[in-house]
């Protein structure tokens, strides 16, 4: 990362701007400048996720350090210790399921500059649907009810992104902010309704539903283990995120609009379209991550359903390189943040928003080693540098 | 008349914090960077000014440390953003999850601590008059601040050299690196004043307008100050009156239940939200002022030698 620093074209000549103007001196005389590639390179889109998870870990093995704790004892509690068993491996699963779920969705729209932010929103609803499902039928043993509910989930999940769909086609309003703000608007309306209409009568006033009854519940795939069957769910759903991305037309024309939208828009490809369809699938798949969580690990409907599910995913899909396959991997990586996280709380006494801060250092590091992508690092001698460096820059 | 009084004084002390937002984020848009971090910015910020405020006692001490703070996670985006030429929306939204995290563990020690506030100001004789006193004498001192900060923000953008040269940076990167001025530092410095800005908005949330810190207590004002950059279509006195008039809305929630209007509370938290949202999209609605008023160049990196 020796390339990050302030430009030196503040320094220069305002006359003498060239290619040099966003280089960073390194080291006095010789300097390292970005060039544009030619063409992008693959390699450092593949390499570039690798890079920032170990630049990720040594920010860890520093905070670490510095939180007074042995850096070796703190990594094995955190990425060791939880998935040293098969109930650590069954959690890390369960907990990547939502994840994979979200962000093969959001991929989907990112690909299209399709910007969707609100997926906490829309999970929240999802599960508000699905678990409104298991509340309505308490006495259903029906084979049926956990495939409807699951159904319901994506139904609410895009029903709420449809209203940044519906505003940014038809009132040109940012999907960004509309999304977002639909985040709020959701978790009050679950508050609402666990502290109000559907709050279990029996559970000494806490803002919580009832328990989901037997068939309202995702069946765990090993007795004693939490995994379930939502696992098959989400695979599903990233094969079917590949074949869509990358072999259907309305895929393709999704890609062709995200990567040169004004092509898109000289071939007649519907930008309208590409926002609904980018908005709908995210939505959809947020919403099932909703049932999921409500039916699976949670059981019920509560205030804290999702640890924001909705935005880990985004850094997901950045650093799965918003691709079905990377998004797996991703999610893999993420969940096991998360239960480091926790397992870090419960061995060393360190606060679990150590997750969070980790999460925010691995998206900001895959944007640094982007950029790679499309440029190149040249080393620039002083003698062959167009324009000459004052002393001191 | 005293109870409007009151209502006034209560809708600019809860519009400050988005004044201050937006004004930081508006100057940096203005340069033709979107810094989509502003809720991160504002946490840290937060909870920056509470700890020092709560370690040395000195509340103004913690502002000073909000800003400091606002200001240095804004060059993380600023390093990535402009030097290292990454998405802009990607790293934005980086920024405010990063924030929420920081924030939530730099917080932890300090979740139920009290501390004492910046308070309104009691000048003597004046803050009692009747009606005048509260409307002019009485406010937060932050508050007259946030004030000063619009002036000089409108006297920087439209009357001063300086100010041209941000928004011709911000129209077009090209023409102005063409001339001769440095584009990148230009938006550096832009970045810098909006997550100075940020972190100010949270010191206040944080030391004068709780005072407390809550984990994620700016409850998305970040965004809607994002918003209101563009329902004030980038210009500085609407994005005073959107404050004031969302400020408003946030006290709405507290008018009504004093009102002993029957609603569920949660209902009425959504209000400024929904109000958002509805404004968003009735601003919006007209592409072409939209096109016409934003820089032209907004959320476009620029790279010298492309």
């Amino acid at each position: 990362m020796s390339a990050a620093g302030p430009p030196q074209g503040a320094n220069r000549s305002p006359t003498g701007g060239s290619a040099a103007a966003n280089a960073a001196s390194v080291g006095g005389s010789i300097r390292l400048r970005l060039e544009a590639r030619p063409e992008p390179s693959r390699l450092a889109g593949w390499l570039s996720p690798l890079a920032a998870a170990l630049a990720t870990l040594v920010v860890g093995f520093v905070l670490f350090s510095w939180l007074g704790k042995n850096p070796f004892t703190a990594f094995h509690a955190f990425f060791v210790k939880p998935v040293a068993d098969a109930y650590g491996v069954s959690e890390l699963l369960l907990k990547a399921s939502p994840l994979i779920l979200i962000a093969t969705g959001l991929a989907a729209g990112y690909r299209a500059n399709v910007w969707n932010i609100g997926a906490e929103g829309q999970l929240l609803v999802g599960a508000v649907a699905g678990g409104g499902l298991a509340l309505a039928f308490p006495e259903t043993t029906s084979p049926l009810l956990l495939p409807a509910m699951i159904v319901a989930g994506a139904l609410g999940g895009m029903a709420w992104a449809a209203i940044p769909a519906f505003l940014r086609t038809r009132f040109n309003a940012n999907e960004i902010l509309v999304s977002l703000m639909l985040v709020y608007v959701a978790t009050h309306l679950l508050s609402w309704l666990v502290h109000g209409p559907w709050r279990d009568p029996e559970g000494f006033n806490f803002p919580q539903s009832r328990l989901f009854h037997e068939a309202a519940l995702l069946p765990p795939l090993f007795e004693g283990l939490r995994v379930n069957a939502g696992l098959f769910v989400a695979l599903a759903v990233v094969a079917a995120g590949y074949l869509f991305m990358q072999k259907s037309l309305a895929g393709f024309q999704m890609r062709v609009a995200g990567l040169a939208p004004a092509a898109a828009n000289y071939a007649g490809i519907s930008s309208n379209r590409n926002v609904w369809m980018g908005l709908l699938i995210g939505g959809g798949c947020a919403g099932v991550a909703g049932v999921q969580e409500a039916a699976g690990p949670v059981g019920q409907l509560l205030p804290t359903l999702s640890p924001g599910y909705g935005f880990a995913a985004i850094i997901v899909a950045f650093v799965g390189r918003l691709h079905p396959v990377g998004v797996v991997f991703a999610a893999l990586l993420m969940s096991l943040l998360y239960l480091g996280g926790e397992s870090a709380q419960l061995n060393l006494a360190l606060p679990s928003a150590v997750t969070g801060l980790f999460q925010g250092t691995l998206l900001f590091f895959l944007l640094a080693a982007d950029v790679l992508i499309h440029y190149r690092l040249r080393v620039v001698r002083p003698a062959r540098t167009p324009v000459p460096v004052p002393k001191g820059a | 008349m005293d109870q409007f009084a009151q209502l006034i004084v209560l809708t600019l002390a809860a519009g400050t914090p988005l004044v201050y937002a937006a004004l930081g984020e508006l100057v940096t848009e203005k340069s033709g960077v979107l810094n989509l971090g502003v809720e991160g910015m504002m946490l840290v910020g937060a909870v920056a000014s509470f700890a020092v405020a709560a370690t040395t006692k000195s509340p103004w001490l913690g502002v000073g440390a909000g800003i400091l703070a606002g200001a240095a996670v804004s060059m993380i985006f600023a390093v990535l953003a402009l030097s290292l030429m990454s998405n802009q929306v990607a790293t934005g939204l980086a920024l405010s999850l990063f924030g929420v995290g920081l924030s939530a563990f730099l917080g932890l020690e300090y979740v139920s601590v009290v501390i004492e506030g910046i308070r309104p100001l009691a000048v003597p004789g004046l803050s009692d008059l009747p009606i005048v006193g509260k409307l002019l004498f009485a406010h937060n001192p932050l508050v007259y601040l946030s004030l000063a900060l619009f002036a000089a923000v409108h006297w920087f953008l439209y009357r001063t050299r300086a100010g041209l040269v941000v928004r011709a940076v911000g129209e077009s990167p090209q023409s102005a690196h063409a001339i001769g001025y440095p584009v990148i530092a230009i938006r550096y410095m832009a970045v810098l004043f909006g997550g100075a800005c940020s972190g100010l908005a949270g010191a206040y949330l944080a030391v004068a307008y709780t005072p407390l810190w809550v984990e994620g207590m700016t409850a998305g004002r970040g965004w809607i100050a994002l918003a209101l950059v563009v329902f004030a279509t980038w210009k500085p006195w609407r994005v005073l009156a959107g404050a004031y008039l969302f400020g408003g809305v946030t006290l709405a929630q507290f008018q009504a239940q004093a009102l002993g209007l029957e609603m569920p509370s949660q209902f009425l938290s959504m209000l400024p939200y929904v109000a958002t949202i509805v404004v968003l999209a009735i601003i919006s609605r007209d592409a072409t002022t939209i096109r016409l008023n934003a820089p032209a160049s907004l959320g476009k990196p620029f790279h010298a030698g492309a």
